[in-house]
């Protein structure tokens, strides 16, 4: 019997309400087989996981500790690829200043904290969230080949929506930044099976799906 | 200067993209999977599906477009158009939608912006204002494509939707939207430097000039625009769809000659113009994709 070749399988995990299916859709364009679920069995026996989301970021922890995903997700994040996009980046952290303070999952060291009033050059407060297509800027000597956004040019315009932020401890896992107004931002990190960005690949064009295509050749 | 966004704005009929022409009523002008994927490849910044007819279920549904388009495209597409409950809302997101807009449901229950907001992210949630100056120079918010009165001050209104949660706001006016006159610049700046959320500015570009002074002038964060965008797709494609029996297709037959007040120009040279204006604008100098 002729074994079939099985795409790489990834979980995107449904943690509520999020752009889950936007993310499916990018994973399939590039050729890999995504399912949304929220299934301990199902996350644990996939190739890699996926932790996307906007909203809340409370909420979001809440739910994943109603859906006893914790330790699940810690356990996950040990060795196989770990993808957190937006909110899912976010919640990486070890805790968060919205509405006070709250804890995250952990994962990486470091806190999320809130556009506090960004300006641009002539002092004009700027709106919050921040909602469009930005630079990610290359961090100067941080090797990318081992990475997710091998292969993307240095100052690519990606697309953002978001009016919080992460500030690793570690300022060597940051991978790429970006600049709202006079706040200069992580916008992408990488720790060992880790990566982590604050824009929306799936939603960046061209040059988004290159990170999907990055994952699928790494799994 | 922040980057501001180019959004191609797809108004959906059915099956079809339309455009509606002060007294004319609406034309049909080919399929909006079509458009959203050339606008896609060349540029657009993000994607409006705006259902003028708000049939969201059923054959032929908003759902079954929004579903096909986001599979093929890969920025951020906002639908509205007779979203009316949380369920609807997630419906469209559960189709590929990454935000979506409301008006009706909104001007009747505030409320739902704060629920929706709670529930799917500020983000994911855009407040539409479709607003008509009054006589007296105050300006009203309205519904159903500018056919319904409200009786609500639009700039109270801008400001409320902001404090309920409202991740956007799309401004359209009423008066000039499919005019080709221009953006009214002094709506789109009352409520830009009313509110501390991004504002799209909707309705009335007739010229690249128009775009740059709604940013410029009316500070708008976002332009949505569509006439320039179809005409300019439209006189360079052949009609290849049937689209016998469905809606007014004169202006198709008719080898679409265009309408006199817009300069119809593709997104790169929208774009061009902007950068050479100094405006921050998401561009690459490559040439226009045709397919």
């Amino acid at each position: 019997m002729v074994e079939l070749t099985k795409s790489p399988r990834v979980t995107i995990v449904d943690h509520g309400l999020g752009n889950l299916f936007s993310v499916k859709h990018a994973c399939n364009k590039v050729g890999l087989n995504a399912e949304i679920t929220n299934s301990k069995k199902e996350i644990l026996h996939s190739d890699a996981v996926i932790l996307p989301g906007v909203g809340a970021f409370g909420d979001a922890m809440q739910t994943l500790c109603r859906l006893d995903l914790i330790e699940t997700l810690h356990e996950f994040a040990l060795s196989k690829p770990f993808i957190g996009i937006c909110l899912g980046m976010q919640l990486l952290m070890s805790e968060s200043t919205e509405f006070g303070c709250q804890e995250g999952l952990g994962i990486i060291k470091g806190k999320v904290i809130q556009f506090d009033n960004p300006t641009d050059d002539n002092g004009k407060i700027l709106k919050v969230p921040h909602v469009g297509w930005n630079r990610v800027c290359h961090i100067h000597d941080r090797k990318r080949e081992d990475t997710l956004l091998k292969g993307l040019d240095n100052n690519e315009f990606m697309y953002f929506a978001h009016s919080f932020y992460v500030k690793p401890d570690d300022p060597d896992v940051v991978l790429s930044v970006s600049r709202y107004g006079n706040i200069e931002f992580c916008s992408s990190l990488h720790s060992k099976n880790i990566f982590a960005c604050q824009f929306h690949p799936e939603r960046s064009g061209k040059e988004g799906l290159k990170i999907y295509r990055n994952l699928l050749k790494m799994i | 200067m922040n980057t501001i966004r180019i959004i191609p704005r797809l108004d959906v009929k059915g099956p079809n993209l339309v455009k509606g022409i002060q007294l004319e009523g609406l034309r049909v002008l080919g399929k909006p999977e079509k458009f959203a994927r050339y606008y896609y490849e060349n540029g657009a910044d993000e994607l409006i599906y705006m259902d003028v007819v708000a049939s969201l279920y059923g054959r032929n549904s908003l759902i079954d477009i929004v579903e096909r388009t986001s599979k093929e495209i890969f920025i951020p597409l906002t639908v509205g158009g007779g979203l009316r409950t949380i369920d609807d809302i997630w419906n469209v997101l559960r189709a590929g939608a990454d935000k979506v807009f409301l008006n009706t449901a909104v001007i009747n229950n505030p409320d739902l912006i704060k629920e929706a907001s709670k529930i799917f992210g500020s983000s994911t949630i855009l407040i539409s204002i479709e607003a008509r100056r009054k006589p007296d120079g105050t300006y009203e918010a309205f519904t159903d494509n500018g056919r319904e009165k409200t009786g609500v001050d639009v700039f109270q209104w801008a400001e409320r939707v902001a404090e309920y949660g409202a991740g956007e706001i799309m401004v359209t006016s009423v008066n000039n939207e499919g005019t080709g006159k221009g953006f009214d610049l002094e709506l789109t700046n009352k409520i830009a430097e009313s509110v501390p959320i991004p504002v799209i500015a909707c309705g009335g570009a007739g010229t690249v000039d128009h775009i740059a002074d709604v940013i410029e002038k009316g500070k708008a964060d976002a332009v949505s625009i569509a006439s320039i965008l179809h005409y300019n797709y439209i006189r360079h494609y052949k009609l290849e769809d049937d689209y016998s029996g469905e809606g007014n297709i004169e202006y198709l037959k008719k080898q679409k000659s265009g309408f006199s007040r817009i300069q119809d120009k593709s997104l790169n040279e929208i774009k061009e113009t902007m950068i050479q204006q100094g405006i921050n604008c998401r561009y690459s100098s490559e040439e226009t994709v045709h397919g």
